[in-house]
């Protein structure tokens, strides 16, 4: 009985100080990417190569998921719209949702699932084959010529991926709303810009991109730098990668519409 | 070059090594043989600087290497080139790309001169012609030919080896074996190669070191090592599953365990 009473609040015990040391060790690891980042950013032929694994190959299916959901935001929108008689607000409901809180959220989510993924999985496997260990022999830091190129890839992705998608879902917006529903072309078009508020809409989306790419990188190199050097060790690690990037993203999110857009309306 | 003094280390409770004293001479090509687990890859990492020791001091070429700071560290490991275990070649990158990274890393040199150094040292272990390859399409013996190039790109004056022949079939064993002597004749490097290969290792070899229980066992010349009569060396060099080394890894009482307490 009392070792069963010790081996519970030993585990307690335990599972708090593990996940502090996690806590303790991603600090030190953010720590010391901060620190290699000035170096990094100047090699920019390192960043443009990851901006291409990560952005340009993320392109189409960012490209035709935004397509769809545009359609379907379409769809749904002019359901509810045209019981009020408002039909031509489609343009302002589909921008906005887009622009704030769409575009961004699943861009971070599908980058989380297409890019981060195959990042976690890559820098693990360099681990695992003792690569990072030979460049650290040749005196190259991993973290600025391995770590800070995807890292920095990811952030600067993000916001641009983002972009595209949002504008693909007008797009399909204005496929379904205008072409195939026969709302006026104009209305659309002309209640989307005078609703739609640059600094507010479009530059608060864009932050929240910036901050989800910031995440997103954050967890995927994290994971994969140490990430235990097995095929079981990567699998797991690549799966957290996901999970944790998707969760943390959508936590952010709340936080940041609250701190944005609480004092609006 | 290398001095190596009181040195332990332990894994979490574990301990590796139990004060280990040894010394390198310049020029030298000193063979460290044991068993697994036995801490010959760990000493590789405590001389690179890799790990730290839980006490002792580790000198290579005048420096302490666990009080380096990492800038000073990085200045040292420039004469410091390391064979890692299967090679750990960059597979996103050529041979060509890969026996070039050093020189495009560390060095400003122009990219014709670098195409030069990367040939010759291609040529020199023989792979000139497969330049253009990437690491997958390599069998383990060019691989780590490739990497033995890529090792000693910036001339290090001093080369760790960790396991160079596992894994490999006796022609690359060879090959290895007579590129390592070469490059220690002709660059005066100072080579430390851990190692289970016997055979190679006394050919190769100034000096053999045996480690065992976290210690320098024996330190001799290859020749006494055919001719000790040293149960534990005896048993390596015969290859006997059972000796001073256990075939068994230690638990509870066979029987005990069978049919309980």
């Amino acid at each position: 009985m009392r070792t069963t009473i010790y081996a519970f609040f030993e585990a307690i015990g335990h599972f708090f100080t593990s996940r502090l040391d996690q806590l303790g060790l991603a600090a030190r690891f953010t720590g010391s990417l901060l620190l290699v980042l000035w170096v990094a950013i100047r090699r920019t032929g390192l960043i443009i190569r990851e901006l291409y694994f990560s952005g340009v190959r993320s392109l189409l299916i960012i490209a035709v998921s935004g397509l769809f959901v545009g359609m379907v935001l379409a769809v749904q929108g002019y359901e509810v719209l045209q019981r009020y008689g408002s039909a031509e607000s489609l343009g302002v409901i589909v921008a906005l949702s887009l622009v704030r809180e769409l575009g961004p959220v699943v861009t971070a989510l599908l980058f989380a699932g297409r890019a981060s993924s195959a990042v976690t999985a890559e820098i693990g496997l360099m681990r695992a084959t003792e690569q990072l260990a030979a460049m650290d022999m040749m005196a190259v830091d991993p973290l600025s010529r391995v770590i800070a190129p995807r890292f920095l890839a990811a952030v600067v992705s993000m916001p641009l991926l983002a972009a595209i998608f949002t504008t693909a879902g007008i797009f399909g917006a204005w496929i379904i709303g205008v072409q195939l529903i026969g709302i006026d072309d104009g209305a659309f078009w002309s209640q989307m810009q005078a609703s739609v508020d640059v600094r507010v809409d479009v530059l608060g989306g864009l932050l929240k991109s910036v901050v989800f790419g910031t995440a997103v990188g954050l967890i995927s190199v994290f994971e994969g730098y140490f990430a235990a050097p097995t095929a079981e060790g990567i699998a797991s690690a690549t799966t957290r990668t996901v999970v944790t990037s998707s969760l943390a993203v959508l936590l952010l999110d709340l936080v940041l519409t609250i701190m944005m857009f609480r004092g609006l309306s | 070059m290398i001095d190596v003094h009181g040195v332990r280390f332990s894994y979490a409770d574990r301990p590796i090594l139990n004060g280990i004293d040894l010394g390198v001479r310049k020029g030298e090509i000193v063979a460290v043989m044991g068993g697994s687990g036995g801490g010959k890859t760990t000493l590789l990492g405590l001389i690179a600087g890799r790990l730290k020791p839980d006490s002792g001091s580790v000198i290579v070429d005048g420096f302490e290497v666990p009080k380096l700071g990492k800038k000073e560290l990085y200045r040292l490991r420039r004469r410091v080139g390391m064979l890692f275990q299967f090679g750990a070649l960059f597979t996103d990158l050529t041979v060509f790309d890969n026996v070039a990274f050093p020189y495009r890393e560390q060095t400003d040199l122009p990219e014709p001169m670098i195409r030069t150094l990367v040939l010759m040292k291609l040529e020199a272990v023989g792979l000139r012609g497969a330049s253009d390859l990437m690491p997958a399409e390599l069998s383990g013996g060019m691989a780590r030919r490739v990497a033995l190039a890529r090792a000693v790109a910036l001339d290090p004056a001093i080369m760790l080896y960790d396991e160079p022949f596992t894994g490999l079939d006796p022609i690359s064993v060879g090959i290895i074996g007579r590129l390592i002597k070469r490059l220690n004749q002709a660059l005066g490097m100072t080579s430390i190669i851990v190692t289970h290969d016997l055979n190679e290792t006394l050919r190769l070899a100034d000096r053999v070191i045996v480690l065992a229980d976290g210690k320098v066992h024996r330190d001799m010349v290859p020749d006494h090592i055919r001719e000790t009569d040293d149960a534990f060396i005896r048993q390596f060099a015969d290859g006997l599953p059972d000796g001073p080394v256990p075939f068994h890894y230690s638990g509870k009482d066979y029987l005990t365990e069978l049919l309980g307490p």
